[in-house]
């Protein structure tokens, strides 16, 4: 089973990570970060296989992997 | 500059004098590209720097050459590119981006007859370019002027020491009959110096091992910071105009003209001095040889109150500005000079300062 | 037992960048770290950024970096190569940088097959000065200065500069990816190592091409910009190994 971990405050609200999540695990927040921005937010553990592909598209290395 | 005890001596052209002034500083990176009249110094560099293992890049233009002069001054290298007045305008943003970064280099420009294509005859009409910046921004360069192939030599050893010691590039300001002609010169037996400077340059960029990244550049986008830099500059540049002035006098104790001329020119006003001399005109001849730092106060130490200034030079007349800066008193200053590569002969300036003297 | 398999690279530092969200120079920075890392390199490395949007790459990389006039950066990088030969020697340019203002000096950088690896990213336009067309723009793209679209007429054909260093003998190893996909970062960081490599073995000059994606001035949103690439530029700019 994987975990990720996405350092909120570092997040531009891309929204890529969300795209390429193969189970659609993040959502963006409705609150905002210190940026001012719509974060992403890791909804489900549960179902996360820990493949990356959401730090892999992260251009701004918020997201760490745990399997 | 010091005065060698020949050891021995070698019949060279001052195109080649310079390259072996470089060599002998333990210069290891030379870059050029062909431009006449300073082909026979990038043709020497390609045969001394295989000799003694160093680098040698025929670039595909002047402007890569200083960029390549500007990477290995980054990697803490002594390093000169040469070239001629169109070459040099080439190289100015290069010039500018060196001394914003204060890394060290040395530019040669053997002057040819300009504006735009010009000719390939001896000319000084790069002085204001040399002296004044020639790139974007408040930098300043240390200019040396040789009038020989022996001061060919030891300026562009003298140079790379100065660039070192203030980490900003610095120019040797030759012309095109500096560069062709050959006269003997003495050369003292010490082999090719090392780059002994190589090892004290921890700013430079090696690879971060066992100490923190260095990072250089010249951009500083952050509130004050530029300002901050060039308040450090502009001290340096005040040290240097300190500590680099040098110049020559020759029989101006008694002189009622003086003539100011630097490299070839002043060649030629040395040997009209000494024919005035002969007509009862008393006159001497003061000779900058950085033309930046220009020398103000000792040509002013000159002025004895009635004394005459001509200043000659192979251009419009630029340096005379800096005479008049000097002298402070226009009426007494005249000049001379020979435009798109023509020479200045002795009896043109013997005849202008007899006529000066009535 | 739970262990980590992604986190940020070492010579990737701890701060935000710059660019805007969804701009594929974040990717791209993290890759050449990710492949400064691996190979144990850091302490080793000499890196020169461009002028343009990755002019302040110093600001993010953990490693030794200078920074070039605009369009010298193979020049300069052939200068500290040639002083350090066993450094790793790169240059980070945008398109500007390297197929408009720089064309001579890459081309001459390859063609002397200098030992350095250049790490191109091409999103087709200038960033850093507001959105101007670039020279791989492509036909019909609107920019800041081509408001109806590209039109080769005015403003000529986009610029296929990989396939023409491709062709030098000099160059040794050229590759174009992308970073629209995570397989597509996977493959342009695969591609990163192996022109570090190939540096290291001291084979001559490589060179890595990667469309990325400029939200900003393409006027999309990250996702729908990632998927152009896909959709337009890589019609323009195939990917693949162009030279090996």
């Amino acid at each position: 089973m994987g975990r990720i971990k996405i350092y909120s405050d570092k997040c531009k609200g891309c929204a890529l990570c969300i795209t390429v999540c193969p189970n659609k695990l993040i959502t963006m927040s409705k609150k905002l970060n210190k940026r001012g921005v719509h974060y992403a937010e890791f909804s489900d553990k549960k179902k996360c296989t820990g493949c990356a592909m959401c730090a892999i598209i992260c251009p701004d290395a918020c997201i760490e992997v745990y399997k | 500059m010091n005065k060698h005890k020949p050891t021995n001596r070698m019949l060279i052209t001052g195109n080649e004098a310079c390259g072996e002034g470089a060599v002998k500083a333990g210069c290891r990176f030379y870059a050029g590209y062909p431009i006449t009249p300073q082909n026979e110094l990038t043709a020497y560099m390609s045969k001394r720097m295989d000799e003694v293992g160093g680098v040698f890049i025929q670039a595909e233009s002047e402007l890569a050459a200083i960029n390549m002069v500007f990477g290995a001054s980054v990697a803490g290298a002594r390093a000169m590119t040469t070239s001629s007045s169109p070459g040099i305008s080439l190289k100015q943003e290069g010039i500018s981006y060196l001394s914003g970064c204060e890394l060290p280099a040395v530019i040669v420009n053997i002057m040819r007859g300009g504006p735009g294509l010009g000719n390939i005859a001896p000319s000084q009409s790069d002085y204001f370019q040399a002296t004044k910046g020639g790139g974007h921004g408040d930098y300043r360069i240390v200019v040396f002027a040789p009038a020989s192939c022996q001061e060919m030599m030891d300026f562009t050893s003298h140079a790379f020491d100065i660039a070192d010691r203030y980490r900003n590039p610095v120019m040797i300001l030759g012309d095109g009959m500096l560069g062709q002609m050959m006269e003997p010169i003495a050369v003292d037996g010490a082999g090719e110096t090392k780059d002994n400077a190589r090892h004290t340059k921890k700013w430079a960029l090696t690879g971060c091992k066992g100490r923190k990244p260095n990072i250089i550049r010249s951009l500083l986008l952050k509130e004050g910071e530029l300002e901050k830099l060039n308040i450090k500059l502009q001290k340096k540049f005040g040290e240097m105009k300190k500590n680099e002035v040098k110049y020559e006098t020759y029989k101006t104790e008694d002189a009622d003209v003086v003539i100011v001329a630097y490299g070839i020119s002043s060649r030629i006003s040395r040997a009209a001095a000494d024919r005035l001399r002969k007509e009862k005109i008393k006159t001497g001849l003061f000779r900058p040889i950085s033309l930046w730092p220009f020398p103000y106060r000792a040509l002013k130490s000159l002025d004895k109150g009635k004394t005459k200034f001509l200043t000659v030079e192979m251009s419009a007349g630029q340096m005379v500005e800096d005479v008049r800066l000097a002298v402070q008193d226009d009426k007494r200053i005249q000049f001379y000079g020979r435009l798109g590569g023509a020479v200045p002969t002795e009896e043109e300036i013997t005849e202008k300062i007899v006529n000066m003297a009535k | 037992m739970e262990k980590i398999v992604f986190k940020k690279p070492e010579s990737l530092r701890e701060i935000t960048t710059h660019y805007c969200a969804g701009c594929g120079h974040g990717i791209i920075h993290r890759l050449v770290c990710e492949v400064v890392d691996e190979l144990g390199v850091r302490e080793n490395v000499v890196a020169v950024a461009p002028v343009g949007c990755a002019v302040i790459a110093y600001d993010y990389w953990d490693f030794d970096v200078t920074e070039a006039a605009h369009g010298r950066t193979p020049a300069v990088a052939t200068g500290i190569k040639r002083v350090l030969p066993d450094r790793l020697v790169f240059t980070y340019q945008g398109d500007g940088d390297l197929a408009a203002i720089g064309t001579s000096e890459i081309i001459h950088a390859a063609n002397r097959g200098e030992n350095i690896s250049v790490i191109f990213v091409n999103n087709g336009v200038y960033g850093m000065t507001g959105g101007q067309m670039a020279p791989t723009t492509v036909l019909g793209q609107r920019t800041a200065t081509t408001r109806k679209g590209r039109d080769s007429g005015r403003d000529g054909f986009p610029l296929k500069i990989s396939e023409m260093i491709a062709v030098l003998e000099g160059a040794r190893y050229i590759e174009r990816t992308s970073v629209s996909s995570p397989k597509e970062i996977l493959k342009t960081k695969r591609a990163i190592k192996r022109a570090f490599e190939i540096q290291i073995h001291n084979e001559g000059f490589s060179m890595v091409e990667i469309l990325s994606m400029c939200p900003t001035y393409w006027g999309l949103a990250p996702l729908e910009a990632s998927k152009r690439i896909e959709a337009q530029m890589v019609k323009a700019y195939p990917l693949g190994i162009l030279k090996q």
